[in-house]
């Protein structure tokens, strides 16, 4: 290479990279985005996958066993899942439902880009109800940028009665909310006759005021700016994720389709800025993946319906990971080490969390071991352990209950003679005394079992291993 | 075309530096004037609705009225609606009856666990597990008794353990012979000299029984078990032996004494306490 064709590369780059620069658009609201609404088939998917949400609003009036399917009951500490009833003391399942979920993210996001934003958000969901709303009201968008515009005293008629919708809907949000804390049912009468503990009035009013603020004046600000989220599951990619992308090499260099230029140098991209218009934050995809795409592909259906019209395949812009653009081959996803890794991950937290649930006792059975002094020595030379039994009665009736302990030859345990009354979703604390020979005791430190058994159903127990501390 | 550097049109200071730096007039971002018309309103009702402002003759009141003290009698005062019902029960009843009701038991352990941990831990441990020179609480060996209402006694009037001293009547070989005979009681091990000594000259048996097991009306420990209340070695038996406890006199005496409590703490509060050592490990 000759040094003016190196000066002339070097000219290009630069060039390239301040070309590059000049269109960045870094959208901070500035202008409300009315994004074109057109339909196609993952329209058509966004509304199923909105539709998830439906849950959200009609979950609490479900009905099992004569109350609410799914109640969290705060104020007594218990939360009621079909026929499951979780406490406090289960809540390490909530922990693995945490990593299976987040790890769901992960791996959804490593393989098929942020679906989670771009289908099931509900800041997107919202959203697109919110603006749906706004079209019924005000129109398609050129109308709405021009009812923008207007005066106040133009505008104010249409503006406020989709203002009182989008308010309507924040507080049928935040009760539903509610409702999942109380009963269903009841709370619509209670809401009503102001009956409702001033919590939730709060919870109702902070709803209304973000669902307002959110989905009706911020929205795409919100992921652009506010949402972790959505910049943590940009990092998830690799070549390998299949995204909404822009087929540079089919489509470029884009243009005009003029009449009549029968061979064209030009690429299949006709540059109608449907992809944009149609965009919920915004952005222009053929600048390829950035921070912004919420990787709900609305413009794939938008592209799609104009290479109909234009009489070209479908497809400019799909789903296509950045290796297929480059013509690599393209493994099947569940091939990729990170999808196994996470997938076994997801397993593990799933086993953990069926297990949980199906192995929920209903007697749970604490034993806290004396640590001060571990042991003591009595008159007769044995050696005596105190422990603190905390009875977890999940019943729904009082229980009498034995305890037993064992593993040691000649324990006696001293303290739980007469069966103990355990009260319905309480603790029952017990102190008891384990004593052994001293000369019986052949490790500082041994293994002793105690069980308790509910009288009447021998099916109700549980056994917990403990210590018992010697002189060694 | 848009100025790239200057996006919003905004007005020029006329203040350049470093030949092409501009400053602008643009407006601060919305979200913080927002935020700033915010902050001081939220101030202005604060002072309004709390106390706020130093004035010469105190500060103003706010108008919910609202002080940190009266928030702090607020919690007490909820606190001890729980409280009161467990606290009146146990005014009422006697030790030994707290003792039978496990809830009130329960509750006795949890609440004057402090009081044991500022009262009695000091010499007898945090866990009542006591220390060189101080009985162990939780074992069910006991100098003055072990029922509640002896632990009473214990607290209210305190305790002063008395033996004499036999270092002056005694031969060096005497107090072997009777320390070693002590020693071995434990074990139903006898030694005849020692013997002869602690049912003769030695008067031994007038406190501690013939059969060597005590008397709780004297405070005169049992010597045929596991648990010594000095120093159980055969030099330290020998030592108790030839200096005595608490006698006038002598330096090397053993001390065995445990203050009276019945000025310092209330009825319940001593009562609680002897619940709460009851069930230590070795209540009777």
């Amino acid at each position: 290479m000759s040094q003016t064709q190196q000066e002339q590369a070097f000219g290009q780059h630069l060039d390239d990279l301040y070309a590059e620069a000049s269109h960045w658009h870094v959208n901070t609201g500035k202008e409300t985005i009315h994004a074109k609404r057109v339909g196609g088939r993952f329209r058509t998917l966004k509304w199923w996958s909105s539709a998830v949400w439906l849950a959200f609003f009609l979950g609490p009036y479900l009905r099992w066993d004569g109350r609410q399917a799914v109640l969290f009951d705060i104020p007594s500490r218990q939360y009621h899942i079909f026929g499951a009833t979780v406490l406090p003391q289960d809540f390490w399942m909530l922990s693995l439902l945490l990593l299976f979920f987040a790890i769901l993210l992960a791996v959804v996001t490593a393989t098929a880009g942020r679906v989670w934003c771009g289908y099931f958000c509900f800041q997107t969901v919202w959203t697109d109800l919110f603006t749906l709303i706004e079209e019924k009201f005000e129109g398609p968008p050129q109308a709405r940028r021009k009812l923008d515009a207007a005066p106040w005293s133009e505008k104010l008629r249409i503006k406020v009665p989709k203002h009182l919708v989008w308010i309507l809907i924040g507080m049928v949000t935040g009760a539903s909310f509610v409702a999942w804390f109380t009963d269903g049912w009841a709370m619509w009468g209670q809401l009503l006759r102001l009956e409702l503990p001033p919590v939730a009035y709060v919870t109702i009013a902070v709803f209304t005021a973000f669902t307002y603020v959110f989905a009706g004046h911020m929205r795409e600000q919100v992921c652009f700016w506010l949402c972790p989220y959505a910049r943590l599951q940009g990092v998830m990619y690799d070549r390998e994720t299949i995204l909404p992308t822009y087929d540079l090499k089919r489509g470029e260099p884009r243009g005009r389709v003029r009449r009549g230029d029968a061979v064209s140098e030009q690429g299949d991209c006709i540059d109608c800025r449907q992809c944009v218009a149609v965009c919920p934050t915004g952005i222009d995809i053929r600048e390829g993946q950035q921070e912004g795409c919420i990787t709900c592909a609305l413009c794939i259906d938008a592209c799609d319906a104009v290479m109909d019209k234009v009489d070209r395949p479908r497809g400019l812009i799909r789903y296509a990971s950045y290796d297929e653009l480059e013509g690599q081959p393209q493994p099947v996803p569940w091939k990729r080490p990170r999808v196994i890794v996470y997938a076994i991950i997801m397993s593990l937290a799933l086993a953990g969390i069926v297990y949980g649930l199906s192995s929920l006792s209903t007697l749970e059975l604490n034993v806290l071991h004396e640590r001060q002094p571990l042991f003591v020595q009595q008159g007769d030379g044995s050696i005596q352990n105190r422990y603190t039994l905390k009875l977890l009665n999940k019943t729904p009736e009082e229980l009498q209950v034995t305890i037993t302990a064992t593993g040691l030859p000649e324990l006696v345990l001293v303290g739980a003679e007469e069966p103990i009354a355990t009260a319905p979703g309480r603790v029952t604390t017990v102190v008891v005394f384990l004593r052994v020979p001293g000369e019986r005791l052949p490790e500082a430190y041994s293994p002793v079992i105690f069980e308790v058994v509910a009288q009447g159903d021998q099916a109700i127990r549980e056994a917990v291993e403990s210590v018992f501390v010697g002189p060694g | 075309m848009t100025d790239e550097t200057n996006a919003y049109d905004a007005a020029d200071t006329g203040h350049v530096w470093d030949d092409n730096l501009r400053e602008l007039t643009n407006p601060p971002p919305r979200w913080w004037t927002i935020a700033f018309h915010a902050s001081w309103i939220f101030v202005v009702i604060y002072g309004i609705l709390y106390p706020m402002w130093p004035t010469f003759s105190g500060y103003t009141k706010g108008v919910i009225g609202w002080t940190s003290i009266g928030e702090y009698k607020e919690s007490v005062a909820q606190l001890e609606e729980i409280r009161g019902p467990f606290e009146a029960k146990i005014a009422q009843l006697e030790p030994a009856a707290i003792l039978a009701d496990r809830e009130l038991a329960n509750y006795t352990d949890a609440s004057v666990k402090v009081l044991f941990g500022d009262r009695c831990a000091p010499c007898h441990g945090a866990g009542g597990q006591g220390n060189p020179g101080y009985p162990v609480l939780a074992d069910d060996v006991w100098l003055y008794g072990g029922t509640a209402d002896k632990i009473v006694e214990s607290i209210v009037n305190g305790r002063q353990g008395m033996m004499p001293p036999h270092a002056s009547r005694f031969s060096d070989q005497q107090l072997d012979d009777l320390a070693t005979h002590v020693a071995g009681l434990a074990d139903g091990k006898e030694h005849e000299a020692g013997k002869v000594l602690y049912t003769g000259a030695g008067a031994c048996f007038a406190c501690h029984g013939m059969d060597g097991k005590g008397n709780q009306a004297l405070g005169a420990p049992n010597l045929t078990d596991r648990v010594w209340r000095f120093d159980g070695s055969l030099e330290g038996i020998r030592h108790t032996i030839a200096y005595g406890v608490n006698a006038p006199g002598v330096p090397e005496t053993r001390n065995a004494v445990m203050p009276a409590f019945a000025d310092q703490l209330d009825e319940t509060e001593i009562k609680k306490l002897a619940v709460y050592v009851h069930r230590l490990g070795g209540g009777q």
